[in-house]
């Protein structure tokens, strides 16, 4: 075996490693041999960090010496909803400042959920002279001074990305800090910004990019600007309109229909921020290509919703408000037979009452007319076992099951039992599901089902559910391939995390907050398994100045091999064989 | 596997009527952490964990549990019971619909009701969105920090929390040397203390507020 893997030259070799990109394969490459292990090393060229803290750069970079690409992931999911109090850390910084003295021809940067400073992003565009690509998902604590850094200095940037960051706005300006000189734009997603750019150095710019392909704007762009832009890009693939209305004048209408009718490449629209519905026929003549529509900031009636979406017969993706209501979902299911995800946001989630005529009814057409969807986020306000039955039968391809009753602990509102057997059925027909999130009254037995038929389960979010430590146990001890889990709100305890505890290190992550694990069970966990960071999160003081068997406010348990960190803030500590003597 | 415990059962009877009433119409989940969980009865052995009958399933044999160090951890509860309706906080994070999100709606939602603010001896009036308040506490705090010289200081906060929560009520700011009330014109164009009536009341019919050095209020012609 040794012999005939060193008669191949290393370039041979590299070449052929060459053909697998994922890291999966790639990992699996590099445990064949030594030679292959280094030949492999030397030639990765693109890195996914799940967890910014599982890993050092040290660690990455020592192993990894001429990286391309990467992409680093920092809080864990439930900071989306505000569960992770601000300063727990996804600090990039220290990244940024191995990876510029490590990896001078790195090209792309993707981060979620990090912090991100104007000083990371001021070394960032100084220290890549050949960087492409910069993708800021869910992230913050950049102002757009640092964005004026980014745009100044990045001569061969083809994609800025700040996928719903939290960008401090100081003003507009930094769009302008691209020089007269920078042709190389591809992909542009300013949406979540709040402050005026100078609209002609935005039509400069779009006019000068001629491999220009995705511009998404935000809100502070009227709709009469709009025309403007897509003249001079009528090769856009997907845009996302700024603020979907203007001042009711005739040409408005007729302009932006010849504008958006030259773009013929257009598969993919978004942004509608308030829409004034006279204004919808614009789009008509472009919806038959369309294969992506996100409405979800779009307060459209369902008649309009319905106008739109039937026009659309090759949509594939759909995120919309619950306006579109049951009649609209039905329509969705006669006219888009080719939809693969949809996504339902509640207009008004924090009344009781329902405002919209929304129900399980609507899914249940879905499931039914769309024998391609996959992937599917629904808020309502009531369901049935009978109807998640049905959607199972109807629907087993589900690879992505998200489903939020607005009001915690509903029952079955046919029956007033839990929904156990309705969720038991979608973990029974779904056997390719990945992801769930499930709501409702849920009692143990519901986990006992997830455990048994949800062996190909990669991420579970559970919240207000189970009656006790068994429901957990059942997750734990039966969804083979879980990675990641994040519970709120359930009476989970001791005993099945200490029963499970080897299993925390096959998962990259588990988030528990509101629960009942005490901080004695923590202190154990840290102690006993050092390849485990168990974080305890409490805003209350150290847990040592309470009872051990009072519950902690929140868990966060990653397995790493970079240690505890060092950056935390004053209200989470890391258990571990120290934790016992260490000071408040 | 597990024991069920007995109390556990009891406590959460598989119909939940307990938790769920249909008929009360503010949301129970508006409560500040509630969390109806069982007493669990701890007593988990060292190094076992006993067999449990699951409803209608045998499960036999004992699983053990690592390598018999672990230590028996007692379980705690979390306490509580079902609070009463507060119908005030909303639990955190739920539904789970991301602030961005909730942002982008509401600007469009609510409207906003921007009235002036003079105060004696500031020489330039303020305007304050009287829709970015819930309460006359708010309303005042948020004066209090626009009109710096009304500041109070953190020893007096601290020690004084209650008497400054009964000032604030009666809508009036203190700052070192003076008391100032906080009145404002409504609708029939008259001028009122603020705090008399409802908080949504006085957001509808306020169109503009003045913060008058108690002194001179007491002079003031319309007060009379």
């Amino acid at each position: 075996m040794l012999k005939m893997a060193s008669s191949f030259p290393e370039e041979v070799l590299e070449h052929v490693f060459s053909f697998l990109q994922s890291d999966g394969d790639r990992n699996s490459i590099s445990m064949v041999c030594k030679s292959w292990y280094e030949i492999e090393r030397w030639c990765r060229r693109r890195i996914f960090v799940g967890n910014c803290y599982a890993v050092s750069p040290r660690i990455l970079i020592r192993r990894f010496p001429d990286v391309r690409s990467i992409t680093l992931k920092g809080k864990p999911h439930f900071a989306d909803f505000n569960l992770v109090p601000e300063g727990w850390g996804g600090y990039v910084y220290p990244w940024i400042v191995a990876l510029a003295s490590a990896y001078p021809w790195l090209e792309e940067i993707r981060l979620k959920r990090m912090v991100v400073t104007d000083e990371s992003l001021e070394l960032i565009a100084k220290s890549f002279k050949n960087f492409k690509l910069l993708v800021l998902s869910s992230c913050e604590g950049f102002s757009t001074d640092g964005l004026a850094s980014i745009a100044a200095n990045c001569r061969n940037l083809q994609e800025l990305d700040l996928h719903e960051s939290d960008v401090e706005d100081l003003s507009g300006r930094w769009l302008s800090h691209f020089p007269d000189t920078y042709t190389s734009l591809v992909s542009l997603n300013i949406a979540c910004l709040g402050s005026e750019v100078s609209f002609s150095a935005l039509e400069r710019l779009v006019g000068r990019c001629p491999n220009l392909r995705s511009l998404r704007l935000h809100r502070a762009v009227p709709l009469d600007r709009l025309s403007n832009l897509l003249h001079r890009a009528p090769q856009l693939v997907e845009l996302g309109t700024g603020a979907y209305s203007a001042e009711l004048r005739p040409d408005v209408l007729s302009n932006l229909s010849s504008a958006l009718s030259a773009c013929r490449e257009l598969k993919s629209l978004s942004g509608f921020w308030d829409v004034v519905p006279t204004y919808l026929p614009a789009v008509y003549s472009i919806c038959p290509g369309l294969t992506s529509l996100n409405l979800s900031y779009a307060i459209i009636q369902s008649p309009d919703l319905i106008k739109l979406v039937s026009q659309c017969p090759n949509l594939q993706r759909l995120w919309v408000l619950d306006y579109i209501e049951d009649v609209g979902l039905d329509a969705l299911a006669v006219s888009c037979k080719d939809l693969r995800e949809l996504r339902v946001f509640p207009s008004d989630p924090f009344v009781l009452e329902a405002n919209v005529s929304l129900t399980e009814q609507g899914l249940i057409s879905v499931s039914e007319g769309c024998p391609k969807l996959q992937s599917v986020l629904y808020f309502c306000r009531q369901m049935s076992n009978e109807a998640l039955i049905t959607i199972a039968r109807n629907q087993p391809n589900f690879t992505c099951f998200r489903l939020c009753i607005i009001e915690p602990r509903t029952p079955d509102y046919l029956t007033l039992e839990p929904l156990d057997v309705g969720f038991g059925a979608i973990v029974e027909h779904c056997k390719d599901l990945t992801r769930l999130s499930v709501s409702g009254l849920l009692t143990d037995r519901a986990f006992e089902y997830i455990g048994t038929y949800g062996k190909k389960l990669e991420m579970l979010s559970l919240a207000f559910a189970g009656d006790s430590d068994l429901g957990l146990h059942h997750v734990l001890s039966g969804c083979d391939n879980l990675r990641k889990l994040e519970i709120r709100d359930c009476p989970f305890g001791d005993k099945a995390l200490l029963a499970n505890a080897a299993k925390l290190e096959t998962m990259r992550s588990l988030w528990m907050s509101s629960c009942s694990v005490s901080y004695g069970a923590c202190k154990l966990l840290g102690q006993k398994l050092p390849r485990l960071n168990v974080e305890v999160i409490d805003e209350r003081g150290h847990p040592a100045s309470r009872p051990e068997s009072l519950p902690v406010e929140k868990l966060y348990i990653y397995r790493s091999v970079a240690g505890p960190r060092f950056d935390m803030p004053n209200f989470v500590w890391t258990m571990d064989e120290n934790s016992a003597l260490r000071l408040t | 596997m597990y024991r069920q415990p007995a109390q556990t059962s009891k406590l959460l009877p598989s119909k939940r009527v307990v938790t769920h009433r249909p008929h009360v119409p503010s949301p129970h989940w508006l409560f500040p952490g509630v969390q109806v969980s069982g007493e669990l009865k701890s007593s988990m052995k060292r190094g076992f964990v006993e067999t449990v009958d699951l409803d209608n399933h045998e499960l036999g044999g004992q699983v053990e549990v690592g390598d018999g160090q672990w230590e028996a951890a007692s379980t705690s509860t979390t306490a509580a019971a079902v609070k009463a309706p507060t119908a005030k906080s909303q639990v955190v994070g739920w539904p789970p619909v991301r602030s961005t999100r909730k942002k982008a709606l509401d600007l469009k939602k609510s409207s906003s009701k921007y009235v002036k603010v003079g105060a004696d001896g500031a020489p330039y009036l303020r305007k304050v969105d009287l829709e970015m308040y819930k309460s006359y506490e708010e309303l005042l705090t948020a004066l209090e920090q626009m009109f710096t010289s009304f500041t109070i200081s953190g020893k007096y906060m601290e020690q004084n929390k209650k008497q400054r929560q009964a000032l604030l009520v009666n809508g009036i700011l203190v700052d070192e040397c003076n008391h100032y009330v906080v009145t404002y014109e409504d609708k029939d164009g008259d001028w009122l203390l603020v705090g008399d009536v409802p908080w949504k009341m006085f957001k509808e019919s306020c169109k503009r507020i003045r913060l008058m050095k108690s002194s001179e209020a007491a002079l003031h012609p319309d007060h009379i």
